[in-house]
């Protein structure tokens, strides 16, 4: 019961990170009806400038700052320059032009900081461990990854539901056309929501680098899975991204955790551990599908397509 | 018009240029080798130490074999099977080599080999060792300059016998690899084991489930395998988990010379064991070692040694047949004389082509300048052979 607690605490972080990911992704889809590849090149950049400005400025907390402001400027810059004069182009045009970015940043990233990977360590105030209930005992790092994932969640949750840049925001993924009718000036807004999501990937890798190791290639091997969350949860939702990217992280983490003991109650032993690890990793993909086939536009489709 | 016909001619040039050169490559002058290793993502920094190694050999042999100049052709896998079939395939076509080298990862190396082989050219590997070429299908035309991947947790598992480790909990990805370093540990090891984990390979980089079920199951000691960053990331998250210091920690192919500056600090007092480390003391090493730290400003790993050994092996063949590499049947029997000195010492290979070779074991400590290495601390195999060795036919 203790093991499931905590199992249930590991999927939910996994779960926040992956939102964090996939909120700004299915918001740039849903209101530009715009394929950004190059989403996971902002993540592998939050990560990298952590650990640099962190080194700089001595503190977790001032480094972290420095690199969410630097991310955010990167995706403004990268918008201005680059992703503005794709938003009119058919998808595949958008997918070849990104995928060129991640190129572009990886090989950006190892002139830059070299092909080793770096390391961050979590601040000295959140490297211990919590006892969260007498046996539960959890990483505190990881416990303020939660924390902070749920209340950027809320903050864009209020962003989104109660602000009139929100409301813009939401005219614009329902209806394109028609906001730009009524006067929604969709440049500055399409800026706005690029510099978010560049933001929220940025946070994503930030949160994750005292987790993992940061090194090139980190972006792409998180991006599968935010396009993932982003096609359960329906595109453009944010709340369906939510609710996505909890169940993706909740059925990976539970999955990798309790299916091969399962399969071994039923099958042999060699048997279970053969099949064990490849089913864990396969279990997103089926839950996918299964989803797919009950829900065709996901969890929670906006009413209108962007283009729509 | 003249501009015209002057941009023609030089085009014209150029194009006659191009394939008179491509004439003169394709000839047959010359020794011409591949490498096929990991150039970008997550690994790179390990084809990197390789590639840099294989390049300062070429220096050492002044770019040329038996009088014969030499040609590299670098190819990225990025860490996957099918990527490195079609460039062993790349190799094979374009460049016509004699010889291929570098695979990092075993499973890459199952997919890949035989497009080689098949092609006429030999295979060296410089890293990979699967149980699968080393028995009943060992072949003719595959030699290794590293180990098979059974015998280095062989050598921990006694390691860990003589400390009385009783009750381990063990962890590997779910690949080739990681499947034979769990039976090479369990060929060894005399305790019992609390559990048997694999994980996702190769994309799983967070281990936040299986650490929880490490930390239920509290085992007497867990004993790992996950190479490079992966490795990295586990001894990261099991500081994190509070686990270290708690449940003493044992792993195989998870601590080098490239990881070593970020993990130092997790990991100091840590033992391991290997075939080769910056520490082994003979002329051919200290050579190898000092100048790698000249050149690159920084210490080998096992891995760039081993890609180092596999240059001086061909170089070797290449003298040995004079030159000659259109009989098959010579060059194989001037390699399998491995007349070069390896940089692990003592080296010659077993009947299924892996080296039959001595295994040390390693300790974590901080050396000059603070800056963590690896202690030479005693030897625990000689002239070790691996398992599989008996069940090839082949004669040597």
């Amino acid at each position: 019961m203790i093991l499931f607690v905590e199992q249930l605490l590991n999927g939910l972080q996994f779960g926040v990170l992956l939102f964090l990911l996939s909120a700004g992704l299915t918001l740039i889809f849903g209101v530009m009806g715009m394929v950004n590849l190059a989403h996971g090149s902002l993540y592998m950049l939050g990560a990298y400038f952590a650990v640099m400005f962190t080194e700089l400025t001595g503190s977790f907390v001032l480094g972290a700052g420095a690199a969410l402001i630097a991310t955010t400027a990167v995706g403004v810059i990268l918008e201005v320059i680059a992703i503005r004069g794709l938003y009119d182009r058919p998808h595949l045009e958008q997918v070849l032009a990104t995928f060129g970015l991640i190129l572009f940043f990886n090989e950006g990233a190892r002139l830059v900081w070299g092909p080793a990977g770096l390391s961050l360590a979590p601040p000295e105030f959140l490297s211990g461990q919590v006892t969260l209930l007498p046996g539960i005992v959890y990483p505190a790092y990881r416990l303020a990854v939660l924390v902070a994932g749920i209340a950027s969640a809320a903050a864009l949750y209020l962003l989104v539901a109660r602000t009139r840049a929100g409301m813009l925001l939401r005219a614009a993924a329902a209806n394109r056309r028609m906001a730009e009718a009524l006067g929604v000036n969709s440049r500055l807004l399409f800026l706005g929501v690029f510099a978010l999501g560049a933001a929220l990937s940025g946070l994503a890798g930030i949160l994750a680098a005292p987790l993992l190791t940061v090194r090139v290639g980190m972006g792409e091997e998180v991006l599968l899975l935010a396009f993932v969350v982003v096609v359960i949860g329906g595109i453009g939702s944010v709340r369906g991204a939510l609710v996505a990217a909890l169940i993706v992280g909740l059925i990976d983490t539970l999955g990798r955790a309790y299916l091969p003991g399962l399969l071994r109650t039923v099958f042999t032993g060699q048997i279970a551990d053969a099949v064990g690890p490849a089913l864990a990793s396969m279990l997103i993909y089926v839950s996918m599908v299964v989803i797919l086939v009950v829900r065709p536009r996901g969890l929670f489709p906006t009413q209108s397509r962007a283009d729509g | 018009m003249n501009i015209r016909a002057l941009a023609g001619l030089a085009v014209l040039a150029v194009i006659l240029a191009a394939v008179i050169f491509n004439l003169t490559g394709n000839k047959g002058d010359g020794v011409r080798i591949g490498m096929v290793t990991t150039l970008t993502g997550g690994a790179a920094a390990i084809g990197n130490d390789m590639r840099d190694a294989f390049e300062l050999a070429l220096d050492h042999m002044g770019r040329s074999m038996g009088g014969q100049p030499v040609t590299v052709t670098y190819e990225d896998d990025a860490q996957n099977p099918d990527m490195g079939l079609q460039k062993t395939e790349r190799l094979m076509q374009r460049d016509k080599v004699q010889f291929v080298t570098g695979y990092i990862w075993s499973n890459v190396l199952l997919a890949s080999y035989r497009a080689a082989t098949e092609a006429g050219a030999f295979v060296i590997s410089a890293n990979a060792g699967p149980s699968e070429l080393a028995g009943a299908q060992c072949t003719p035309n595959f030699f290794s300059t590293s180990w098979q991947n059974d015998q280095t947790p062989m050598a921990m598992g006694e390691v860990m016998n003589r400390r009385n480790v009783s009750n381990v909990y063990v962890l590997a990805p779910n690949y080739a690899a990681g499947r034979n370093m769990v039976s090479g540990f369990k060929r060894t090891f005399k305790g019992s084991i609390a559990a048997e984990e694999y994980t996702q390979w190769p994309d799983q980089i967070d281990f936040a489930a299986e650490l929880a079920k490490i930390r239920a199951a509290n085992p007497s000691a867990v004993w790992f395998f996950f190479p490079g960053n992966y490795g990295t990331q586990f001894f990261k998250q099991y500081a994190q988990a509070g686990l270290l210091g708690q449940i003493p920690l044992y792993s195989s192919f998870s601590i080098d010379d490239l990881n070593l500056p970020q993990i130092g600090d997790l990991v100091a007092g840590a033992q391991l064991t290997q075939h080769w480390g910056a520490a082994l003391d003979n002329p051919a090493n200290r050579k190898f070692v000092d100048d790698f730290r000249k050149k690159y400003g920084r210490t080998p790993s096992f891995y760039a040694a081993q890609a180092y050994d596999s240059a001086m092996l061909i170089k070797s063949a290449v003298e040995g047949t004079r030159g000659d590499l259109t009989n098959h049947d010579t060059v194989r029997a001037a390699l399998e004389k491995a007349n070069f000195e390896s940089v692990r010492g003592t080296f010659r290979f077993g009947r299924n082509h892996f080296p039959v070779q001595d295994f040390y074991l390693f300790e974590v400590v901080r050396g000059a300048n603070n800056a963590y290495a690896l202690k030479l601390n005693e030897r625990i195999y000689t002239a070790h052979t691996d398992p599989y060795a008996a069940n090839c036919a082949m004669a040597h």
